[in-house]
């Protein structure tokens, strides 16, 4: 049996007042990769935003467990050092920081978290060039301020390139695939796919079926009005991508 | 408090004994110049902030007290100097204490032809080169400030770089103020000059540096003029370190010939209250104009930037980033004008400033203003006032940043973009150094210039 990482119970948030998950429930296992999929508004962000910590975001009730650890008692700081990843749908950009910088600080904090060295410049300089070789960059990007200026589509590898270089437990992927063009979802999916491990996880959340090519699914869920209303394979992916999601609020209110 | 009147008069009074006195064996010219320019600054008097120019910023402090004019200077030693100077050891270094020359503690050897001296020494040896240049830049006309500078004009540092001429070591001119210890007498003023000269063709790399050797209340007085030939090229960093009880004005007019690059830099960090204009003439068709600006504040400071770029000519790029991190009860203003004459096309010009407000009760005030009188130009502006961004702080502690080290990023980040474009390399060097030491120093509490 392979061990739980993730485990989400009823979990219900709200944003300014407003309640947007009204129960969700989710079991992630090592090694496996879920798909969240779901119309607009349907609260997949949210989700997103809610496990990685977003102080926006209050839970009212519920819980989430990652690797037997209550993690909505942890500091966002903290999970991203126990091994929680969320690749943003809309990165920040930040003035005056460099990219190298930026992601040598973040390995550091994680490093030092874990008890292990800090890397200085140079070694982690090397520990990158592989890296920036699985997103088809070349170091130009490091120099550079943190997503500044970036395009759409670089700011995605971006992120691509922070989860393959702290390597976390568990990625979330919130919307990587929207705004890339066809060759550059092909080089951030083979990557994620290329990085996962049987002791990692990955839960990609997503509107379309096209990235599920690369990254293929052990579960699809589908997230409707702030709840989990179908569960299956990647049969049900394709299934939306044919059907669209209309069916599933009609069955949704029927039962 | 004495009535603003009285303190003007005090100064043309001041004057009157200053050129029986100090300024004797001036040339004839320069004389005249003086006496135009206090009987200028006698017709303006200070500036009130019912004026649009000094709308944020109350010179009172400085109008309704009395500054006595500094005579002579104190012996200082290189020790003294060393850990205050921006280009170290190895840079052609002009010290100027308490607005008088000091040789001793200035570059003896030169490169064959570059004149890096006394303007006092100047204006006796090289009478014609000083006359062409000096007062030609800075018009005393709307401000008076500039006019009391000029009326005082005896010395400061005197650059020039012959046509053609890289000078390869940084030059670097050091106003170093040392406040005399004010019990019960009048707090002190020196009105420092600075003129740089970089003729057809030349490169230069230079810094003008204001610092106090301890702390104290004293006003300066600063004017500069910097010319830029056809083809010149210059880096230009100014750095102010007045001490927290200082008053600091200053004007840096700078004009640049036909295709020639200006890479204008200025870090305000110290002073209790610092107005700084800088007045740029993009005065040849293709010049380009960098003008980056930085200011850290903090405890009551109060820091205003004025700063006018003028595109006269065809083809000129100018593009002036200035961002300001505000703290405690200090308060920030910019004040960026851009005119683009009829006739100046082809103009690109860019205009940012972004200010970081570190605590509730600190201030800033952004005013970007566009004057465009050529229909085929390139002009964008933008300015920000705002706390650290939310967005991005989580964005850091979801890498695994702390809280502490995500927001000492984020505010770096300010200081690191204005630093990034600083092209010569040790420099730029101190000047992180420098920077980064402040905000620690800030973050520990501490109480700095």
């Amino acid at each position: 049996m392979k061990p739980r990482l993730l485990e989400i119970r009823n979990l219900h948030a709200s944003v300014d007042g407003r309640e947007i998950l009204h129960g969700v429930d989710l079991e992630v296992n090592a090694g496996e990769v879920h798909a969240i999929m779901g119309p607009n508004g349907s609260g997949k962000s949210t989700l997103a935003q809610v496990l990685a910590g977003h102080p926006a975001y209050t839970v009212t009730e519920g819980s989430v467990t990652f690797d037997g650890k209550d993690l909505l008692a942890m500091q966002p700081e903290q999970r991203a050092r126990d091994g929680v990843f969320l690749a943003f749908q809309y990165p920040v950009a930040i003035r005056g920081i460099t990219n190298a910088y930026f992601l040598r600080s973040a390995v550091n904090a994680v490093r030092k978290a874990r008890g292990q060295e800090e890397l200085g410049p140079l070694e982690f300089m090397e520990t990158l060039e592989a890296k920036l070789k699985l997103i088809g960059w070349d170091d130009s990007y490091l120099s550079r301020p943190v997503n500044e200026g970036f395009s759409g589509g670089e700011k995605k590898r971006n992120e691509i390139l922070q989860l393959a270089v702290l390597e976390p437990r568990l990625a979330i992927l919130d919307e990587t695939d929207s705004g890339l063009d066809i060759d550059a979802l092909k080089t951030v999916a083979q990557t994620v796919d290329r990085l996962r491990r049987p002791d990692t996880a990955t839960v990609l959340v997503t509107h379309y079926y096209r990235i599920l090519t690369y990254v293929l699914p052990d579960y699809v869920h589908v997230l409707s009005g702030g709840r989990i209303v179908k569960s299956g394979t990647k049969d049900l992916a394709l299934e939306l991508e044919r059907k669209g999601y209309d069916w599933l609020r009609e069955e949704a209110a029927v039962g | 408090m004495t009535p603003v009147v009285d303190a003007k008069e005090q100064y043309v009074a001041d004057f009157k004994a200053f050129v029986t006195n100090g300024a004797r064996g001036a040339p004839s010219w320069l004389r005249d110049i003086r006496e135009r320019a206090i009987a200028r600054f006698a017709e303006l008097g200070f500036p009130s902030m019912k004026q649009e120019e000094w709308r944020f910023t109350s010179v009172a402090p400085i109008a309704e007290r009395s500054f006595a004019l500094s005579h002579g200077r104190p012996a200082l030693t290189n020790g003294d100097l060393e850990a205050l100077s921006i280009a170290g050891t190895r840079a052609i270094r002009l010290v100027v204490v308490n607005g008088v020359f000091a040789p001793e503690l200035s570059a003896a050897e030169l490169p064959a032809g570059l004149r890096a001296a006394s303007l006092r020494v100047a204006l006796a040896t090289d009478p014609d080169l000083a006359r062409r240049h000096l007062t030609s830049y800075a018009s005393f006309d709307a401000s008076a400030f500039a006019a009391l500078n000029t009326a005082f004009l005896s010395d400061g540092a005197f650059v020039h770089v012959p046509a053609g001429m890289e000078v390869e070591r940084p030059i670097e001119i050091m106003f170093v103020t040392v406040p005399a210890p004010t019990a019960g007498a009048s707090p002190m003023v020196t009105h420092p000059r600075g003129l740089v000269v970089l003729e057809r063709g030349a490169r230069a790399s230079v810094v003008e540096n204001y610092v106090a050797l301890r702390d104290g209340v004293y006003w300066t007085n600063a004017v500069s003029e910097v010319a830029v030939g056809d083809g010149a090229q210059l880096e230009y960093v100014r750095v102010q370190r007045e001490s927290r009880d200082a008053y600091q004005v200053a004007t840096t007019y700078a004009r640049q010939g036909r295709d020639s690059l200006l890479r204008l830099h200025v870090f305000a960090l110290g002073g209790g209250l610092a107005r700084h204009d800088v007045h740029s003439l993009l005065g040849g068709t293709g010049s380009e104009l960098v003008l980056n600006g930085f200011y850290l504040l903090r405890g009551k400071q109060h820091s205003d930037h004025h700063t006018v770029i003028d595109h006269a000519e065809p083809h000129g790029t100018s593009h002036e980033f200035f961002n300001g991190i505000v703290g405690e009860q200090a308060h920030g203003v910019f004040s960026g004008r851009i005119i683009v004459r009829p006739g100046a096309q082809r103009t690109d010009s860019k205009l940012t400033n972004n200010n970081l407000l570190l605590s509730t009760e600190a201030r800033a005030d952004s005013l970007p203003q566009l004057e465009i009188y050529a229909d085929d130009v390139k002009c964008t502006h933008g300015s920000t006032v705002g706390p650290l961004d939310e967005t991005a702080l989580f964005y850091l502690r979801s890498r695994g940043l702390s809280p502490e080290t995500a927001a000492a990023m984020l505010t770096y980040g300010m200081a690191a973009e204005i630093l990034a474009r600083v092209n010569h390399e040790a420099i730029r060097g101190a000047l992180e150094r420098l920077v980064r030491g402040r905000l620690a120093d800030r973050t520990r509490g501490g109480r700095r210039a």
